[in-house]
Formats: structure tokens, sequence, C-alpha cells
């Protein structure tokens, strides 16, 4: 009994203590999120009562025990003159349930309903789930204003954004907290979900649903920004990938073009151009490397061009062969890729 | 003690029929079992059928002439069943006999029939999904007709090589109750298979 | 108040009678005894340990997972055999502890609850434990061999299609689920039966013992449940085997046709393993509160109730698909109307201990642990069936959280007060008490300590289903609590089985009845011989033993040379006929290999199932080749059999 007050007590302050994260459920950063939000709260204090209730009474049963002689006792079997306090009581308590199940059921249907509203003038998104990474296109008027990425969200503070939910391989969930909640991705099928940030900041996605191997490493960053911001950043993407200049860049490019890497990777304006893997035009304009795995520093991205299987074992990308040199050159050709 | 002893079974009948039998609860049990099994067989076929462009996805419908044929064939068994079912409760061996006979031939039949059916569907399980349900639902109901068949042909044989008590007979009433249960699952499997993709295509 | 209970059982009164009908119903010596034994009793033990069997390898596995996630980016299990692991916890748990347990403690205390000699089907019963047995061990050694399923044992398509999950892995699984599901439609389609035709006479439907009323909704569960996984698990074989579209998606099939039939079984699985827990809570806080149960006809609705709802729930396992809002509407109100006899059961519990002389001892303390546990459970369980809230917890820790409150919480501690309640009668022997309450301290705070920081892990954003974890999300804490907590639990797991092993052999003798409960199965012997009763008690009460206390009304009259059991009607519990049962017989045993076989050989070949189903026909006729009738043996009856023409 006191074991479980202790523990709602301490559920309160853990949760208050980590409101903050940015892949946190209590740490509502878009409008869907925080109506989701006011469904959870309303459901803590809801359920907290009801199991307070419960345990009060429970509590009452076993202090009363404490009173009564039970040994070798003959069992009670007719009817006791508690009965008519326990049936009013019990009376009292399905109408309680009742009334509880009624405001539960209607805060969620509305709530529900709010989430369905999509708002004026979205952007759109598409984003494609595969094993394990996440393909991300923004689809602007005619194809010379697409935006593709890879593994990471931009988004405009205040402008909700619809997202177009595919699958390639197996059942995805497409997840980022902060924002709202998760919707599949499913072959077959397609899906949507809005998201309208409310707050600038750096978040997280992850899958939500089990695809296999690697599903705890399939994870994505959500840049929520001013829409200045956003508009600028939109505009450096759409621009091809600048030339190398530096001999050491050079090579490296000329590593990648005629190695393994272009045969599954696009750079545009260059002639790597298959879809296969992850578009890598602004590599470097990302946060982190192989969908949320390791941060984009050179070095990690060094560790990760060399052994992929080791950070991530079973990732569709392949150990290439590459000389300490050719695996220089490649980076530094990648480090370009801003 | 013996003012404890509040009655006495031993003149209680050894066997009863139909829900005074256990095996009857079996044959229940089963029927309530499979009863689901067709029904979420036939939902998964509507589920697939809802979610399609056009249905069948490719391939004519199945050709109705052998399952037509069926139908036929299972709807006139189930009068020599009741005729079984009211001999067995009547535990006359003679009518027995003969009326089980009548009712194996038929499912024996109906197996030959069923055989053709399959050459008649139009399509491979391997094909499409469309392929795959309509293989479903069709072997899901053969596999109740093979086993009616060996029950029945058993329970046959028996009558004429064994003793017959009231429990031979009373199994006998509850196979004829099984193959009523087998026609009426055929009833929406035929629709099914056969009508919705003419009606719904 | 003395354990040994110094009167003599109500129902053997006379021994040289007693020593007939022993005879007429033992099994036979030796392994040929054990391989062909029909007696419930020794079925329900050997049922009930292989489940505990299981329920510590399932809990091994757990640990191995604890340990990984005990620390973020932990290298010590590699992704494979992570996803193998909580693979196999998962099926293990479900489809090896959890439903079999349960029917396997109705398999052997059903007949003694109700008053009859054996169960409907004996013989269905010895084939379902050989065919789960076969199951387990086959999963058991696919997982030493490194081909264990790795797809969750949820199995979703298309990650366990033929394109994603290739070798034999998923295919093992879904032939080990055809493995259990027979089994657990065997042991309903027997424990309806009996509930429904063999009670004692006097036993009227409003007589019955809660226990009763929950396996009798457990086993018809089972039978509208279990057909749905059959379904989805065959559908997917034959995908993965003969080439079917049903899950391919560009061939016009449909990955949520899998989910709906798989959760349209998968919900109410839930409640099929915490049912019984009900049964046995209600009829612990009887015997240990010394008063019958209060609101005994609320308690019996309310398992109807929660039966029936369990089939209109399944979509709220798909709220986040992108089905239709609407339909989803729906699916959260009836999800949340389960509360609603939930709530009421709990009331009626509480109330009885409120108002009854509560003696706590171990099974009533794992019933107030089942209170505080399962009612929070419950109320997380009302989360999840709201739509939005759903999208944001579904397939995180705090779903991880709620059903494991549930089904440990609703299911593990009623059975493991069960066991301990019943321990007495099944070997006559009591359990340690002291080590008793050790183990549910242990238990109870263990498992709070371990389950309860993964509702915050949840919320914090923490998927399920993952083997490791960035440092910077900070989880790792949270997770080292979580662990530690596990630890303290598999102790209290261990106490607990320490306990039944030794007191097996060494503990005090019980007596009939050590608790001085009200039930059937407490007027026989400790533990109860092989015809369970030697006169048929007559039931004239709820609680038989303390209606009529020592002078319970027996009737005579059943064969003393030839297996027979009576069987009364259904509502009124009528005396009607007396029937034949069979005696110990190898055919169970032999259908079932056979059985296995064809299950095993159809992984590899799909022709196997043909050929091979000819040795499980040629095992089925052996089984039900005429013997001599009952009739024959005791001569022909003087009135004309029920259901006769004239």
């Amino acid at each position: 009994m006191n074991g479980a007050l202790r523990g709602l007590v301490l559920l309160a302050a853990l949760t208050l203590a980590a409101c903050h994260g940015p892949q946190n459920i209590l740490d509502p950063a878009g409008k869907q999120a925080q109506d989701i939000d006011v469904v959870w709260r309303t459901m803590l204090v809801v359920c907290g009562l009801m199991y307070l209730l419960v345990m009060a009474f429970l509590g009452s049963a076993l202090w009363r025990a404490r009173r009564k002689p039970s040994d070798d006792a003959l069992p009670i079997q007719s009817r006791t003159a508690a009965e008519g306090v326990l049936d009013r009581t019990l009376t009292g308590w399905i109408g309680l349930i009742v009334t509880g199940l009624i405001v539960l059921v209607s805060v969620s249907f509305l709530v529900d309903r709010s989430l369905a509203d999509v708002g004026p003038d979205p952007l759109r998104i598409k984003v494609t789930a595969n094993q394990w990474w996440w393909d991300v296109e923004y689809q602007g008027q005619g194809p010379s204003e697409r935006v593709l990425t890879a593994n990471e969200l931009r988004l405009p503070v205040g402008r909700p954004a619809v997202v177009e939910l595919h699958a390639n391989d197996v059942i995805h969930s497409f997840w980022v907290p902060n924002l709202s909640g998760k919707t599949d991705l499913i072959p077959g099928r397609v899906n949507f979900i809005t998201l309208t940030p409310t707050r600038t900041g750096a978040f997280r996605g992850q899958c939500a649903e089990f695809c296999g191997l690697e599903h705890a490493k399939m994870a994505f960053d959500v840049q929520v920004t001013s829409p200045q911001e956003f508009e600028a950043w939109r505009r450096s993407q759409l621009a091809r990938a600048a030339d190398p200049t530096g001999p050491l860049e050079i090579q490296g490019k000329q590593i990648f073009n005629g190695k393994a890497c272009a045969m599954c990777h696009r750079v545009q304006g260059t002639d790597a151009g298959a879809g296969i893997g992850p578009d890598l035009t602004h590599l470097k304009s990302r946060a982190t490397i192989a969908a949320g795995t390791l941060p984009n520093t050179r070095g990690d991205l060094q560790a990760w061009v060399a052994d992929p299987q080791g950070v991530k074992p079973g990732t569709t990308m392949p150990r290439v062969p590459l000389t300490a040199s050719e695996l220089n050159a490649v980076v530094a050709y990648l480090e370009t890729l801003r | 003690m013996s003012e404890r002893l509040v009655g006495d079974l031993s003149r209680l009948p050894s066997a009863g029929f139909s829900t005074h039998g256990l095996w009857f609860w079996a044959g229940m049990a089963f029927i309530l079992i499979e009863t689901t099994g067709f029904a979420l067989a036939g939902a998964s076929y509507i589920y697939l059928m809802n979610g399609a462009d056009a249905w069948p996805l490719d391939a004519p419908p199945p050709a109705l002439g052998w399952g037509t044929a069926m139908t036929a064939l299972l709807l006139i068994s189930l009068a020599p069943t009741m005729v079984l079912s009211h001999v067995a409760r009547m535990r006359d061996l003679k009518a027995t006999r003969f009326w089980a006979l009548v009712v194996g031939v038929l499912n024996g039949l109906a197996l030959v029939i069923r055989g053709f059916e399959f050459t008649s569907l139009n399509v491979r399980w391997d094909q499409d999904a469309y392929g795959s349900i309509t293989w479903a639902l069709m072997l899901l109901h053969t596999l109740h007709l093979v086993t009616d068949f060996i029950d029945t042909g058993l329970l046959t044989v028996f009558l004429f090589t064994h003793q017959v008590d009231t429990e031979r007979f009373s199994d006998v009433d509850d196979d004829a109750f099984y193959w009523m249960f087998v026609v009426a699952a055929w009833a929406p499997i035929y629709l099914l298979v056969y009508w919705a993709p003419r009606w719904l295509s | 108040m003395s354990p040994v209970d110094a009167a003599p059982p109500a129902t053997a009164l006379d021994p040289e009678r007693e020593a007939r009908l022993a005879l007429t119903w033992a099994t036979p010596p030796g392994l040929w005894g054990w391989l062909t034994t029909v007696d419930p009793k020794e079925i329900g033990k050997r049922y009930v340990a292989t489940g505990l069997v299981f329920f510590v390898l399932g809990g091994l596995l757990a640990l191995l997972m604890r340990t990984q996630l005990a620390r973020p980016e932990s290298g010590l299990i590699s992704p494979d055999r992570y996803n193998q692991i909580f693979s196999m916890h998962g099926t293990t748990m479900m489809f090896l502890f959890a439903v079999p347990i349960m029917e396997a403690m109705a398999v052997y205390l059903v007949p003694l609850v109700v008053g009859a000699r054996t169960m409907a089907f004996p013989r269905l019963n010895a084939f379902s434990y050989w065919v789960y047995l076969a199951g387990g061990v086959m999963i058991y050694v696919a997982f030493l061999l490194n081909i264990a399923p790795e797809a969750g044992w949820t199995g979703y398509t298309p990650l366990s299609g033929p394109e994603y999950s290739p070798g034999k892995r998923t295919d093992i699984w879904a032939q080990m689920v055809t493995f259990t599901e027979v089994a657990a439609l065997a042991a309903a389609a027997s424990t309806a039966t009996t509930i429904l035709k063999l009670r004692a006479p006097g036993m009227t439907l409003a007589r019955m013992p809660l226990f009763a009323w929950a396996m009798l909704v457990t086993a018809f569960m089972i039978m509208l449940a279990m057909p749905a996984v059959m379904l989805a698990t065959s559908f997917l074989i034959s995908d993965r085997l003969v080439g079917t579209h049903f899950f391919n998606a560009p061939e016009g099939g449909d990955n949520l046709l899998y989910q709906h039939l798989f959760w349209f079984f998968g919900h109410p699985e839930v409640y099929i393993i915490f049912l019984p827990g009900l049964g046995m809570v209600s009829e612990i806080t009887q015997t240990f509160s010394r008063r019958t149960t209060f609101g005994y006809p609320l308690l019996v609705l309310a398992l109807l109730a929660i039966g029936f709802l369990a089939f209109g729930l399944w979509v709220h396992h798909m709220f986040t698909t992108g089905l239709p809002h609407m339909g989803n509407s729906f699916y959260t109100a009836a999800s949340m109307t389960i509360a609603l006899p939930s709530g009421i059961q709990i009331f009626c519990w509480i109330a009885t201990m409120w108002d009854g002389k509560p003696r706590f001892q171990t099974p009533l303390l794992f019933v107030v642990g089942f209170i505080i546990t399962f009612v929070l459970g419950g109320l997380s369980g009302v989360m999840l069936a709201s739509v939005p809230l759903d999208t944001q917890v579904h397939d995180t820790y705090f779903v991880v959280a709620h059903f494991h409150y549930v089904l440990i919480g609703g299911a593990v501690f009623p059975l493991l007060g069960g066991i301990f309640y019943w321990f007495p009668k099944v070997f006559g022997r009591m359990p340690n008490e002291t080590a008793g309450k050790w183990s549910f301290w242990l238990i109870f705070l263990g498992f709070h300590v371990a389950f309860f920081p993964m509702h915050l892990l949840g919320l914090w954003g923490m998927p399920r289903r993952v083997y490791t974890y960035p440092s910077e999300m900070g989880w790792a804490d949270m997770n080292l609590l979580s662990t530690a907590g596990s630890l303290v639990l598999a102790t209290g797991v261990g106490v607990y089985l320490l306990n039944l092993a030794i007191s097996w052999r060494r503990g005090r003798p019980a007596g009939p009845n050590p608790w001085q409960a009200g039930g059937l199965e407490w007027a026989t012997s400790s533990p109860p011989p092989p015809h369970n009763f030697g006169y048929t008690p007559f039931v004239e009460g709820r609680q038989p033993l303390w209606t009529s206390g020592p002078h319970l009304p027996l009737m005579d009259g059943l064969s003393l040379d030839h297996r027979e059991v009576l069987l009364t009607t259904v509502s009124d519990a009528a005396p009607d006929v007396r029937e034949g049962s069979p005696g110990p017989t190898l055919w169970p045993l032999l259908t079932g290999l056979a059985t296995t076989a064809l299950f095993v050989g159809s992984i590899f070949n799909e022709w196997l199932i043909v050929w091979l189903s000819i040795p499980v026909t040629l095992c089925v006729v052996g089984w039900f080749w005429p013997k001599p009738s009952h009739t024959s043996k005791v001569g022909a009856p003087e009135r004309t059999p029920p259901g006769a023409l004239a």
C-alpha cells in the first residue's frame, strides 16, 4: 500500500524531472504532441485517482483484518450486516468507473478529431523507409524544386507538414515523439502523418516497429527552424554538389565514382546517380550519419566508411576494400558535400 | 455412513444419444473450432477482395459446373443423412447399416467431384492473392470432406464387423450430425468461391 | 491451526472399496505407465512441471536481455542473437508457458473441483501434452542450433515472409505455434466438456466454483481465438513454402491481413491467460478470507463479459497502421469498457477480504500483490486504449511495462498463489510458509523495481525490441535499475521453486483439507487416489464442505470394476448417464509422434504434409478402433438411453 503510494509520488517526481529531451513524449514541441499530452495528463489524473481509491479500499481491508480473530473461525456463509454497505459502495464504484470512462473516451475522441485536422498550406514531404534508413523527399513545384535528402527532416516552425509514408521492404514506424505520435510505413500502402512544430530546436525520431537486425539503429534528426532558415536550407539543398578543388578531394571523387560507392549512392551533379542508399549530395549538412548512429564528424565518417559492418552489423552497406590513402581521399571528398 | 448416502446411480443407463453422451460434445467443440476457422478464412477472402481493384485479380472466375454439381450433391445427401440419424437413434441395426452405406457412398462421390472442382478453378494458388485465398477455402473444406469420409467409412465397416451397442449407434448419430455441418459450411464457401468473382468483378 | 487435518476425507469411507476403485483406475507402474497414462492428475502434474521449465527458460532469456540493456551501447550480445532472444522470450512465455500452464492447472484441478472421476476426454489430454512437449522441444533445439525465430513473437509480415526471413527460422516458429495451438484446443475441448457434463450431482451452474467458471470461459475463448492464429501462421508458412501471396502486396496480398488475424487471436490470448488467474484469485480469496465470495453472480457475469468483449478489441493493437479514425474510436470505447467488469471483480475480491476474516498466508499475499499490480496494469491499459495516446506509447517500453503488469501481475501472481494453494492437495505435503513469504516479497518488490521504470523509459522515447541504445539518450539509469529489479525477481522465483522442490519430499503432511477450504477438491485425500472420489459427492451449496460440513451427502452406484463416469445435465447437474472412460493407452503418444513428424516434415517439404498425414490417420484409426463397449461390460441398461427413439 505505502509502496504503491510512494511509487505514484516517485512517478510524478520523475516525470517532471525528465521532461526534456530530443526524443521525449513528455516534452511536446508540436501541436499534435501537445494535444496528445492533454490526453496523457487527463489519463494520469483520472487513472491515478481510481488507483488511489482501489488502494485505499484494499488498505482498509488489510487494516480491518488486524483487529479480527481469524484462526479456526467458522467461515462466514450467510449474508452479513456489512453487505448492505458494500452493495451501495459497489453501485457508487460502478457509477464512478462509468463516469471516468465517459470522460476519458470523450477527451480521447475530441483529440483524435483535432489530430485529423491538417491546417492551411501544408509542406509536403515524402518519407520512404528502408532497412535501416530513411529516404526523404520534399515535393516542390516540379522536379527542379525537389529536395532529396536522407535520415533528416527540416521543418519550418508553425507550418504544418504532411508526411507521406512509404516502405520499400518491411513495416517500419515513423515517430518523432516531441512532435506527434507514430504512424506505420507499410509496403503496399501509403499513410500520412501531420507534424506542426510549435518550437524551434533539434529533435530525434526513431523507427518504432521492429524491422529486423538493425531496428535499434534506425533513427533520424529533425531540425525545426524559423521559416527563413528553412527556406535558406531548402535553397542550398536544391544546388548540385560543388566540384571538389583540392587534389585529395578530386582523387576521392574518382575513387567514389570508380568503386562500389556510386553503385548505391547518388551525388547530384556527378556521375553517381544510384538510389539504393541515401542521397549524399549535401551529406555534411546533416547532424548524424548512418541513420542517427554516429555524429557527423570526420573521424566517425572515416570509421563508418572503413567498416560499416563493425558499426552497424548487418547494414546493407558493404565493406568496400580501400587502402588507407584511398579511404582518406574518399572521406576528404565526402567532407566537401556540404 | 448410510444416512449420508442420498442416492443410487447404478440404475442409470450406460450410454446416451446426442447431448446425453460425451462424444457429441467433442464433436460440438470441433464444430465450434472449425466454424471459427471457416468464418475467418471467409473474412480473409472478403478482406482481400475489398482491397483489390479487380476481383479476380487476373484470371477468369472458376467454371460453375463442378462446383454447382457439388452443391447439389451435398444438398441431396442431407436427406439420407437425416434418415441415418433417425434410424441410429432407433437403434435399428439393419437400417443403420443401409443408410450408413448410402451416406458413405455419397461422401465418396463428393470427393471425386471435388477433384474435378480443383481442375476448374482457372487459377493456381501461386498466381496471386486471389488464387491463394480461393485454394485455401477449397482445401479447408476438402480437409473436412476427407475427415468425414474416413470417419463415416470406418463407422460403416464397424457396423458390419463389430458388435453394435448403444454407443456405436450414438457414434453414427454424431457422425451424421457432423456431415450436416460439413454441408452447411459449404454453402458460404460456394458463394464466395464461385459467385463473388462473378457478382463483384 | 495445525496444517495436519486429522479428519478423514469426506468422500472415502470404506478402505476395501477404495482399494478396488484404485485398482480399476490405476496407472500401470514404470515407464510403460508413464507413457500410457490417461490420468489427468498424472498428465496435469507433468504439464505444469513442463510449463514451469519453460517459465524458467523464458526468464533466463529475459535476464540475458536485461544484462545487455543494463548499459548503453553494450556489445555483449550481437543484434542477431538479441533478436532471437527476445523473439524466443515472447514465444516461450506466451505459447509455451502462460497458456499451457493455465490449461495444465485445469487438467489437474477441474475434475477434482467439479467432483468427477476423470476428465471428459482423458486420452485427448495425454495427446495434448505430448504435442505441446514436442513443439517446445523443437523450438529450443532450433534455438541451440541458431535457427530460432527472429521476427518477434508476433511474426509480422513481410519481415517474417520469404524475402526478409530466409532460412528455416520463421518456419520453425510458425509450426511451433501450430503445435501449441493443437495442444491448447485439445485441452480446451476436454476442459469445457468436463465442466459442462461431468459435474457432481447438485452442482448447478449457479453453484459452480468460480475457478470452473473461469476455465469454462477460457476454454470457449481458446476455441474461438486459436483458429485465427493457426490460419495466420498457415498462410504465412504457405507464402514461404509453396509460393502463395496472402501477404505479398505486389500480387494482391495484404500485410495488414496478417495483423488482423494475429490480433483476433492475440488479444483474446491475453484474456485466455489471465481469466484462469482470476478463477484462482477467487478461490484463494474465499478460502483465506473465511467468507463466501462477495458478489458471486457479478463475478460470473464479469467473466462472461470479459470473454465476450475480448473479441471486439483486437484493432487497438493496430492504431498506428493508418486505419480510418472513426473505426478506431469504436475500438477505444470497446477497449475501455473492459475496465467495468474488471473494476467490479476487483471490488468483489477486496470486499470479500474486507468483510471476511483474512489470514495472510502466502497464497493470499499473492492475491494482494495481484491487486496492487494488476490494477496498475489495467489502468495503463485504459491509457493505451486511447487512439491518440496509443500512437505515442505504442511499441515503446511503456507498452512493455503495461503488458508485464497485466500478465505477470494478472496471471503469474495468481498462478504462483494457486500453485502454492493446491500444492498440498497434489503432493500431500505443505510448502514452507516462511520461504513462501520470502519468495512473495522478493518477487513482488523485484517485479516493481524491474518493470515500473519501463513506463518512464517509454515516455522518454525508448522503443521496444532494440538491442541497444545510445548513451546520450538518458535511458541508462532506469535500465540499470530495471536490470537490478529483474535479478531480485529471478531470485524470488528461485526461492519459490526451491521451496516447492524441498517441500515435495520433506514438507509436513497436509491431510485432506489443510486450508479448511470449501471446495470439492478438498473432500478427498491428499494426494487424491486415482479415482479422485470414493463416492460421488452430492452438492448442496457453492462451498460444499462449508455448507454440508463433514456430513457431505454422497451417492453410490458407479462401477467399482470398470472405469465409469457420471454424466449430469448441463445446467441442473441432475444425474443422467453412466458412461465408460478409457484406460491407459499408447495411442495418444503415437498420434502425438506422428503429428510431430507431420508438422516438422512440413517445414522441409510441402509433399511431406501429404505423406506424413497417412501415419497420423492410421494412429487416429488405431486410437478409435472399437473396443468392447461400456454397455457390454456393465450390462445393457434397464432404462432407454436418453435421446433414443422408440
